[in-house]
């Protein structure tokens, strides 16, 4: 039996520990906000918070998860908006097709509890793929939920 | 919506707002008044339950504007929303005309079923061409005005009063002389039933408060909270998973599979072979993934078994030879360019690109008997549902599609071969449960339909004072029309040659010959964002730049030389006035520019970069101006733009498919690089909008959703040779032998 909680609640699931987190999260847990994108680790639109860092779920294989806590889209504010991130998010209208914009914004909790203060060469650390190209409003918005002005 | 009674029937509808447009759409803008069963305390701006009612019921009413007791106004939206912002835009034409609160404006996806059954009423449904606003403007504006005037009489009747003494406002009817007032939602049901004698005239631009202002997107906050549905998240009762894997080499087929590796696992329900694929069924998309990639295939691979890109590079290269189709001939090109001293003749190149949108391609049926119900994310939903109804055997009215958003379209999510596949495997696995079958990212670039590989030589000859008199182009290019069958026999392809012959931003090239081979392989090729922009406006651009240079002039200069039209000429000025043209950079940086016309709107680049002695190449700024005449929501416009030039710049750095043994190579983000936020650029997107009517009076609305794309390539291919002396002719960048470059 593998155990951890996920935003909060306790999961016990008789999976495969092999099996990544991201699919667990997506097909077991039932939380889709979490999305997959590539399978590789490659563009972080998996990513959730591990004990508090930004990781790539599809990378995580539920062994290792075992006994954490993860944080996902869904339980970054309990109104959906008004964690700071979220809600420069909103305010800089960074999404377009939307899709990678979960594992945007959770890099971005993660970068800003390591760097309340981020340099543009900071934020650049944030590798996600954004296909739809929202970089420009992305490092907008981080700059925002931290207090910088622009 | 389940629970909504009509209190209209659709006939007495049609025919009034028949009369209302006479157009193709006719019919389409009947105001629906429905009932909801109980308002929705907090309902979100564009719904994360967002396909609308299929509506069941015969008698209701097909409309495209929903007014709801609780002052919800609801606007059916036929575009699909790719982050494009349509869905955005549209409802804020309708408040426009509605005069109602912007605030309580919802949107949901138009009912693609109701479609089918009721004659089309909103139209097509294909969202792409950046045709958004353009094919729906009018009708959007026109049901927002009728609705607004019949309103406007239902609360005159009730007061009996002329309705000349009363106004909308605000989502309210005002009766001017006594100040008072009824909301929209008390009055919806008796609007229904008013008949006006002549259906009102819709506002023009320069009558708007609204449109044309800046606006928050509507689905902002449900794509940053992981509420906003995509195809993808689709989750239904007892639903199943299925990975397929496609032959790698396009047009080939299954021979045969041995699945002894995965008898006996976990959760796998069932393995379908197709003629030129296998799928995994399983409890979890993980399983079915796992359990595909430890399947042995064999496959046959036909007589492509052995292509590669190096063939058909020297393929493309040798195509230029000709025959050639003539796309465009004005004036004598060949005849100026024998008699002319100074000509210049260069050959580019550009590669297949994959469409990677970052949702890999994914459908979910229900398939049962006399039903099918689809759940995905479609840029042509209408068509899809054709031709999934026919691939099921059931009649398409039993075909219920509900769109989800889409994660990236750019082309790809028109053609529904992934849900050709879901179809085909719920139908030969015989699986009566909803099945969502998911591409894997590899499936998703190993089995796309591709930007098309071309070649083109360009011959432009100048005259003694350095002024332009003759372009000759001839291009082999992978044709479109003919790879997706809606080209039968050997004629030009427009999307091959547009931004070379046909859509260029210049006027006054007195000669100008573009001839254009369809030179197709076996790999298919089709529509990607900017279509033919995306390689011919490189080619051109480029160009243009060594041209200018030949001549010895600026290439601001030199390309506004080239032209008189307003519109060209309002970017270059913009562009002049922003990047600081005319200022020097220091040594290893340089400034290019370009200017395009491609659907819908000019776009002209400057992009600023630093190269270093090893030819690294920074892309530190991008100035983008765009002249799209009229724009709904400028917010949205310049995230398109901003957004475009990270795609463009994305294929002109790094964006190559290549083929070996038959097969595409790159199957992932590891090989297929995409720029991230450490080398996006800054990108400063400026409007320089000139307004205006068409040929039929109407006003000019832009489209921007590829106009930024384009461009960008030529832009920053001329900052790299304003600063480094090397043109580049063959992308991508990254292929680039630097050292082995010569200056020019």
């Amino acid at each position: 039996m593998l155990a951890f909680k996920v935003n909060g609640t306790a999961h016990n699931l008789n999976l495969e520990p092999e099996m990544p987190l991201l699919w667990a999260l997506r097909n077991e847990v039932g939380l889709t906000g979490t999305k997959y994108g590539c399978g590789i680790g490659a563009c972080g639109a998996c990513t959730v918070l591990m004990d508090g860092e930004a990781v790539r779920s599809c990378q995580v294989p539920l062994s290792r998860a075992h006994g954490k806590e993860i944080v996902t889209i869904e339980g970054l504010s309990t109104d959906g908006r008004s964690h700071p991130v979220q809600a420069a998010w909103i305010a800089e209208d960074v999404p377009q097709c939307g899709y990678c914009q979960s594992g945007q914004i959770l890099a971005a909790v993660s970068l800003l509890k390591r760097k309340p203060n981020p340099s543009d060469a900071d934020i650049s650390t944030i590798g996600n793929i954004c296909r739809c190209g929202t970089y420009v409003r992305v490092r907008r918005a981080i700059k925002r939920a931290a207090g910088i002005k622009a | 919506m389940g629970e909504c009674k009509p209190v209209r029937n659709l006939a007495s509808l049609s025919r009034r707002s028949f009369v209302i447009t006479g157009s193709t759409l006719a019919g389409a803008m009947a105001l629906g008044v429905i009932v909801p069963g109980a308002a929705r305390a907090d309902a979100p701006r564009l719904a994360s339950r967002y396909w609308a009612d299929d509506g069941v019921d015969l008698d209701e009413v097909n409309a495209w504007v929903v007014i709801g007791p609780d002052e919800a106004v609801t606007l059916r939206c036929p575009m699909a929303e790719m982050g494009q912002g349509t869905g955005s835009g549209l409802p804020m034409l309708l408040a426009e005309e509605l005069q109602c609160d912007w605030s309580r404006v919802n949107v949901e996806f138009a009912s693609v079923n109701r479609n089918l059954g009721a004659g089309t009423p909103y139209g097509n449904m294909l969202t792409v061409g950046s045709m958004g606003i353009r094919m729906n403007w009018e009708h959007v504006q026109q049901a927002g005005a009728s609705a607004r005037e019949r309103l406007i009489q239902a609360a005159a009747t009730r007061w009996s009063v002329p309705a000349s003494e009363c106004e909308a406002i605000q989502g309210k009817v005002r009766h001017k002389p006594t100040a008072r007032s009824l909301t929209y939602g008390v009055l919806a049901r008796d609007a229904a039933k008013v008949t006006l004698a002549a259906e009102p005239a819709i506002k023009s631009p320069d009558q708007f408060t609204l449109a044309g202002t800046r606006q928050p997107r509507l689905d902002s906050a449900i794509k940053s909270n992981g509420t906003a549905k995509f195809g993808i998240d689709t989750r239904e009762p007892g639903q199943l998973y299925a990975s397929i894997m496609s032959c790698p080499i396009f047009g080939g087929k299954l021979v045969s599979v041995d699945d002894s590796a995965i008898k006996g696992r976990r959760g796998i329900v069932k393995l379908v072979k197709l003629d030129d694929a296998v799928a995994v069924v399983a409890d979890n998309y993980w399983r079915a993934n796992e359990a595909l990639k430890a399947l042995k295939i064999v496959w046959d691979g036909g007589s492509n078994a052995n292509a590669s890109s190096a063939q058909f590079r020297s393929e493309y290269r040798k195509a230029l030879d000709g025959p050639m189709l003539t796309a465009r001939n004005d004036g004598d090109a060949k005849t100026a360019i024998a008699n002319s001293r100074n000509v210049v003749e260069a050959v580019y190149e550009t590669p297949l690109l994959a469409h990677a949108t970052m949702e890999p391609c994914n459908a979910t049926v229900h398939l049962r008997d006399g039903r099918l119900d689809i759940w995905m994310g479609s840029q042509s939903a209408l068509a899809n549902a054709r031709m999934a109804a026919q691939l099921a055997g059931v009649e398409p009215s039993q075909v219920f599609f509900h769109q989800c958003y889409l994660g990236g379209g750019f082309g790809r999510r028109s053609f529904g071969d992934e849900l050709r596949h879901a179809v085909m495997v719920a139908k030969a696995g015989d699986i009566k449960v909803p099945l969502q079958l998911l591409w894997s990212r590899e499936q998703d670039m190993r089995g796309d339909r591709y930007r098309p590989q071309s070649a083109i030589r360009l011959k432009g000859a100048l005259a003694a004072d350095g002024s332009l008199t003759a372009i000759h182009i001839e291009t082999a290019c992978g044709s479109i029309q003919k790879s997706t069958g809606q080209m039968v026999g050997d004629r030009v392809d427009n999307t091959s040659v547009e931004g070379i012959g046909p859509s260029v931003p210049y006027n006054k090239v007195p000669n100008w010959y573009t001839g254009v081979q369809n030179k197709n392989t076996h790999v298919p090729v089709a529509y990607w964002r900017s279509v033919g922009g995306s390689q011919n406006c490189f080619y051109m651009e480029s160009f243009i730049d060594e041209l200018a240079h030949a001549a010895g002039k600026d290439p601001l200069a030199f390309r506004r030389s080239l032209t008189d039209r307003a519109d060209s000429i309002s970017v270059l000025n913009k562009l002049e006035e922003v990047s600081d043209w005319h200022t020097p950079l220091p040594a290893g940086r340089g400034r290019g520019i370009s200017l395009v016309d491609n659907h819908g709107a000019i776009g002209g680049h400057v992009a600023e970069v630093t190269v270093d002695g090893k030819g690294t190449v920074k892309v530190d700024r991008v100035f983008a101006a765009t002249d799209a005449y009229h724009v709904v929501n400028p917010n949205l416009v310049e995230a398109q733009i901003e957004g475009g030039v990270v795609f463009g710049m994305t294929a002109m750095l790094y964006g190559e498919v290549t083929i070996k043994n038959g097969a595409a190579v790159e199957n992932n983000f590891n090989q297929y690089r995409m720029v991230t936020l450490s080398d996006a650029p800054d990108v400063k997107a400026y409007l320089a909008n000139t307004g205006g009517v068409d040929q039929k009076g109407n006003p000019k609305w832009g489209g921007v959703g590829e106009c930024s794309v384009a461009p960008i390539a030529a832009a920053i291919a001329n900052a790299i040779f304003a600063a480094s002396g090397k043109r580049i002719r063959s992308l991508p960048f990254k292929n680039v032998k630097w050292t082995e470059l010569s200056r020019l």
